[in-house]
């Protein structure tokens, strides 16, 4: 009775986890149901995300999916980071019961969030 | 509890992830004994129409079965059957409440007393009422031992006091609240004193004359019935005050174009279609508590709950919220394991068959005051057993292992 590995590897050891000084974007997604919240910062140059953070509170599936994701697009395309797919992120997790679903694509509204408002003002 | 209680509920047989289910949940919503389901499917093969507008045979039988029905509620808490109004359930019953007392008893500056324990469906109406009537919404604090701070009580009650609204047992903290002291102390400076019943009517003899409110709420389908009935039962000369919050057909004496006149209560207040095959189930559900008897029925959630809060105060991981004694419990307890989310508990021991409830049970302003966004929860009822509690335990103990 666990989670996948790689959920609590990223729980327990998270990855970029922190503050930007100066994001150029960044966005909060909340779960009021269970209390989640995540933050997403980003650095872009060149239209490509040089540094990511996160922050968040909440359950181990929402904080892993969060430190994944940093990684899943750090050094990316803005527009290929756009593109992450819901799929993508949950198999990268290595599935994802379908009652906790929201918990683990939170952080990607969140990233989408960000992206999109850092492109309105650039 | 006979152990063959648990054989009379059909679900209790299937397994979840391949292990049997142990369903901790009943606070939520109950499970169904045969008598219920048979009871319900009975009515549509043999005695279904319409009620109160046919003629025929067929509806004269349909209309007895849902009297029936209102007789057997009636007769399990102490009350007459024209005093017991079917709703759909405690929310529906407790906005028709919220709604009628506005129209009639509050008014511009005066106050309706909440708590900060009550369920969003005990909280949110009243929020309505109080804007709708520029009336003031004052909540009675609760303690850190997760009771109601009687001062903080005695200090809000005022002549303003309008309405007095309380959860008999909370879904949270288990507290069973002193309703008969509380109603009297609002009966005299004059309000009107409504009982959140949804946890204690479905768990423990409940006789709404020694309740001492002025009307009581309770859902069907967390006392053994379906869902979509449940029950709004009201002093015979309040409810007699009271205008209809449903409108429409079969509530009605005579209707002009432009205006109608209402029929008495309970037909007043149940427009529309009821719920039929759903109140004749809780009839049954009704009978078959009975057949066991209430005072058993408290005994055995009782005997569980208590079992659950030694365990999990022997935990040091664990903290528990709400009393200490499982006397003054109902059949519930809630739970957190340090800094670990309830969601992770609940899908854990949902991989082991264990259904608990991780979350803030429409409690948010109470999960607030505790400090918390959520928490665990386990619930009881009538075929729950002693070995479920020890596999619950158990698998908290690896759950811990796995994350803490
Ligand atoms: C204390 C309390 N009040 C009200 C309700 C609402 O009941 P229902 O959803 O059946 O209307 C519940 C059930 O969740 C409850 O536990």
């Amino acid at each position: 009775m666990s989670y996948e590995e790689i959920i609590l590897d990223h729980w327990r050891r998270p990855r970029n986890k922190g503050r930007l000084p100066h994001p150029d974007a960044a966005a909060v997604e909340a779960n009021p149901l269970c209390g989640d919240v995540v933050r997403i910062e980003l650095g872009i140059k060149d239209q490509t995300i040089q540094d990511i953070r996160f922050e968040g509170e909440g359950c181990a599936i929402s904080l892993a999916s969060a430190s994944l994701l940093t990684e899943l697009v750090q050094g990316k395309p803005v527009l290929e980071a756009a593109r992450v797919a819901d799929e993508e992120l949950l198999s990268a997790l290595g599935g994802v019961v379908r009652t906790r679903l929201t918990c683990a694509l939170l952080p990607l509204r969140a990233l989408r969030k960000a992206l999109a408002s850092g492109s309105s003002e650039t | 509890m006979d152990e063959h209680v648990r054989d009379g509920f059909p679900i209790l047989q299937r397994t979840v992830h391949g292990k049997p289910l142990v369903y901790l949940d009943s606070a939520a919503t109950s499970m169904k004994p045969t008598a219920v389901i048979e009871a319900e499917a009975r009515f549509y093969r043999e005695s279904y129409a319409n009620v109160r507008r046919g003629v025929y045979e067929l509806a004269a039988e349909a209309t007895d079965c849902y009297e029936g029905a209102r007789t057997a509620v009636a007769s399990l808490i102490g009350a007459r059957p024209e005093e017991i109004v079917f709703t759909r359930g405690t929310t529906e019953a407790l906005n028709l409440a919220a709604w009628a007392l506005g129209e009639t008893r509050v008014g511009p500056g005066d106050e309706i007393l909440v708590t900060e324990m009550e369920h969003h469906a005990n909280l949110l109406p009243w929020q309505e009422t109080a804007r709708r009537r520029g009336a003031r919404l004052c909540p009675v604090a609760v303690t850190p031992a997760g009771e109601l701070d009687r001062d903080d009580l005695r200090r809000k009650l005022s002549p303003q006091t309008k309405v007095m609204t309380l959860v008999h047992v909370s879904n949270v903290l288990g507290t069973v609240n002193p309703v008969p002291e509380i109603a009297a102390e609002a009966h005299q400076v004059g309000a009107i004193v409504v009982a959140d019943a949804a946890q204690s009517v479905p768990h423990m003899p409940v006789d709404v004359r020694e309740l001492g409110a002025d009307l009581v709420a309770f859902s069907g389908h967390k006392m053994l019935g379906p869902t979509g009935i449940g029950v709004l039962w009201g002093q015979r000369e309040l409810l007699l005050q009271l205008p209809p919050f449903v409108v429409g057909g079969e509530m009605v004496r005579e209707v002009w174009l432009d205006r109608a006149t209402w029929d008495d209560p309970p037909a007043r207040f149940e427009g529309g279609t009821p719920p039929i095959a759903q109140a004749v189930g809780l009839g049954a559900a009704v009978d078959y508590m009975q057949a066991i008897g209430m005072e058993e029925v408290r005994r055995h959630g009782q005997e569980l709950t208590a079992l659950a809060l030694d365990g999990l105060l022997s935990r040091p991981y664990v903290t528990v919220h709400g009393p200490r004694d499982p006397a003054a419990r109902g059949a519930l307890v809630s739970f957190s394991l340090a800094g670990i989310h309830p969601h992770d508990v609940a899908t854990l021991l949902d991989q082991e068959g264990i259904a608990i409830r991780g979350g803030h049970h429409c409690a948010q302003p109470l999960h607030r005051k505790l400090g918390i966004s959520a928490s665990c929860r386990v619930s009881f009822h009538v075929y729950n057993t002693i070995d479920e509690v020890g596999l619950f335990l158990e698998a908290l103990d690896i759950v811990w292992k796995a994350l803490g």
